[in-house]
């Protein structure tokens, strides 16, 4: 068994009565893809917003190699390793192609306003490592072809792997993803499960929150269940398919606790 | 593009009268402190309603320290921007940790309570008659007077302008691109959003300080009238007009600003409003600044052409 690289502990986050994620118990080992999923609603994004410190714990803590990252700002959360792209895409529509990769260098580089004001030689080295590393996800992706783009200006699915890129680019451990397929076509799918396979064989750990089922059921090892902020089941794909409690949450049946 | 525009509405260089050369010293005074204010909007997003109020710190810190302690003017130049640097970190702290406009609330104040010291400390700044005698800057015992002082004035727009770019250009100057365009997903990627705004804000306060030093040892007497909320507001439509999504933006709008007055003189009582008109108009038709609006029908026109063609 690989090492666990993160510990949920008892994870809550309160919105006044709704319990949107409920005393969460769960660990995550390193270089799996895990999927979470569950019925809208049912504290997947929240989960997410908590991990990556966008809003903070009721209760509960959660461990990442070890650190507690309880209470940590987004950006000290990056720079420990997790990263992450958004539901609804959050990308600098502002800037090119290759600056929004760019921008995803911002915690593993150091140049201040005065260093960049004055071209420093160590800032203008930096600067073109900077670069090359962005062309390499832009490349890893795919998006070769689209460096100088406007980013705001790309098809929606090419929006998609550029935010994957900007996320791979802050060099994460652990790799947050969701929905990355929501708004994709058949072939465009196809081709983010092969990148996402592609990232867990560089060790990066892969939690991804999805609804595309057959996208979730053919490249996860873990599959996790939640609705009403809890955790209702966790297996291997197979199972879960199966598992009663799913079927109900998902087509809202009653379930017989007898 | 931008250069011809500068260059047609100056008049030569060459032969220029001093009227004119005190016309361009100011241009340059005011876009050294715009291109901060620009990039603290246009970058950062935040508004600040008391940039006059640093260039009042540049300035008494060159009036006070040269007249009254002897002390020599790159050393009084050095303390205003220390000065202004210390003070724009301690306004700045706790409001750019709060979204929304707490600055430009929070340096409306700040402008103010540094007007009313300008106006109290009558032993060091004169109060409200001013502070006259501030020496002249000297180079080898010459005095810079004249064109020598719009030569240096405009090697420091020269460098701002070079240091703003390159800034823009950097890993910073993405960084407070990416702000404005998603805080969420700047965070995300690592970016301390609170801190690049304060850094922000305390470069373009250090500008306008500077800006004041060289105002001081240009007019050589100084009051407080010059710094109020009336000075900062001009500051705020200098590079509105311009654009505020660029620094090129912000020195075309501080030249029309800085420049209009002079042409409109000519009409004595109307003056003031046709300036309002060709301010408000220029701000309906031209929301983005004059630069872009000029950008805009100039791709227009080509397009027409090509049509034509």
């Amino acid at each position: 068994m690989a090492e666990e690289i993160l510990i949920v502990k008892g994870l809550s986050k309160f919105f006044g009565g709704l319990r949107a994620v409920d005393g969460l118990d769960f660990s995550l080992a390193e270089g799996r893809i895990q999927a979470v999923i569950g019925p809208n609603g049912a504290g997947k994004t929240t989960l997410f917003n908590l991990l990556t410190g966008f809003i903070l714990p009721s209760e509960g803590s959660f461990f990442f190699i070890g650190k507690k990252l309880n209470g940590l700002k987004p950006h000290q959360i990056v720079s420990l390793g997790i990263g992450r792209t958004f539901q609804n895409l959050e990308i600098f529509s502002n800037m090119s192609v290759l600056e929004n990769v760019m921008v995803g260098r911002h915690c593993r580089t150091r140049a201040g306003i005065l260093s960049s004001g004055l071209r420093f030689p160590r800032m203008r080295k930096e600067e073109k490592a900077i670069r090359d590393r962005a062309m390499e996800e832009l490349i890893f992706l795919g998006l070769e072809r689209r460096v100088s783009r406007p980013a705001g200006s790309l098809p929606l699915g090419e929006q998609k792997l550029l935010e994957i890129a900007r996320a791979l680019a802050t060099d994460p451990k652990l790799l947050l993803l969701d929905e990355p397929a929501g708004g994709l076509n058949i072939r465009e799918t196809a081709r983010l499960g092969e990148i996402i396979h592609r990232i867990r064989e560089r060790g990066i750990t892969i939690m991804l929150v999805e609804h595309d089922m057959s996208l979730v059921m053919e490249i996860s090892d873990e599959v996790m269940v939640m609705n009403f902020g809890k955790k209702i089941a966790e297996g291997p794909p197979r199972l879960i398919q199966r598992n009663p409690q799913v079927i109900a949450a998902y087509l809202g049946e009653e379930v017989n606790h007898a | 593009m931008v250069m011809a525009i500068f260059i047609a509405a100056f008049p030569p260089l060459t032969g220029m009268n001093n009227y004119w050369v005190g016309i361009l010293i100011f241009v340059g005074i005011h876009s050294m402190t715009t291109m901060g204010l620009s990039l603290l909007m246009g970058y950062a997003g935040q508004i600040s309603l008391g940039h006059a109020a640093f260039y009042g710190i540049g300035a008494y810190s060159s009036g006070v320290l040269t007249t009254k302690f002897g002390i020599h003017p790159i050393g009084a130049f050095g303390f205003g921007i220390l000065l202004s640097a210390a003070i724009a970190f301690l306004v700045g702290k706790p409001t750019l940790r709060l979204k929304g406009h707490y600055m430009a609330v929070a340096t409306l104040g700040f402008g103010e309570i540094v007007f009313i010291f300008f106006n109290q400390l009558s032993s060091l700044t004169g109060g409200p008659s001013g502070l006259s005698d501030i020496p002249s800057l000297r180079i080898a015992g010459h005095p810079l007077e004249g064109k020598a002082y719009l030569y240096l004035v405009w090697a420091f727009v020269f460098l701002f302008l070079i240091f703003s770019l390159n800034l823009i250009n950097s890993r910073m100057g993405r960084a407070l691109r990416a702000l404005h365009s998603s805080e969420r997903a700047a965070g995300a990627m690592g970016v301390d959003a609170s801190l690049c705004k304060l850094q922000v804000f305390i470069l373009s306060a250090i500008y306008a300080s500077m800006a004041g030093s060289l105002y001081a040892h240009y007019v050589t007497f100084i009051s407080p009238s010059s710094f109020g909320l009336m000075f900062s507001i001009l500051l705020l439509m200098m590079v509105v007009v311009g654009g505020t999504e660029s620094i090129w933006g912000a020195m075309l709008g501080t030249a029309m600003l800085t420049l209009l007055p002079e042409y409109l003189r000519g009409l004595e009582d109307f003056e003031m409003l046709v300036y309002g008109a060709i301010l408000t108009f220029s701000l309906l038709f031209m929301p983005h600044g004059v630069l872009e609006g000029a950008r805009k029908l100039l791709i227009r026109e080509e397009k027409e052409k090509a049509k034509d063609g």
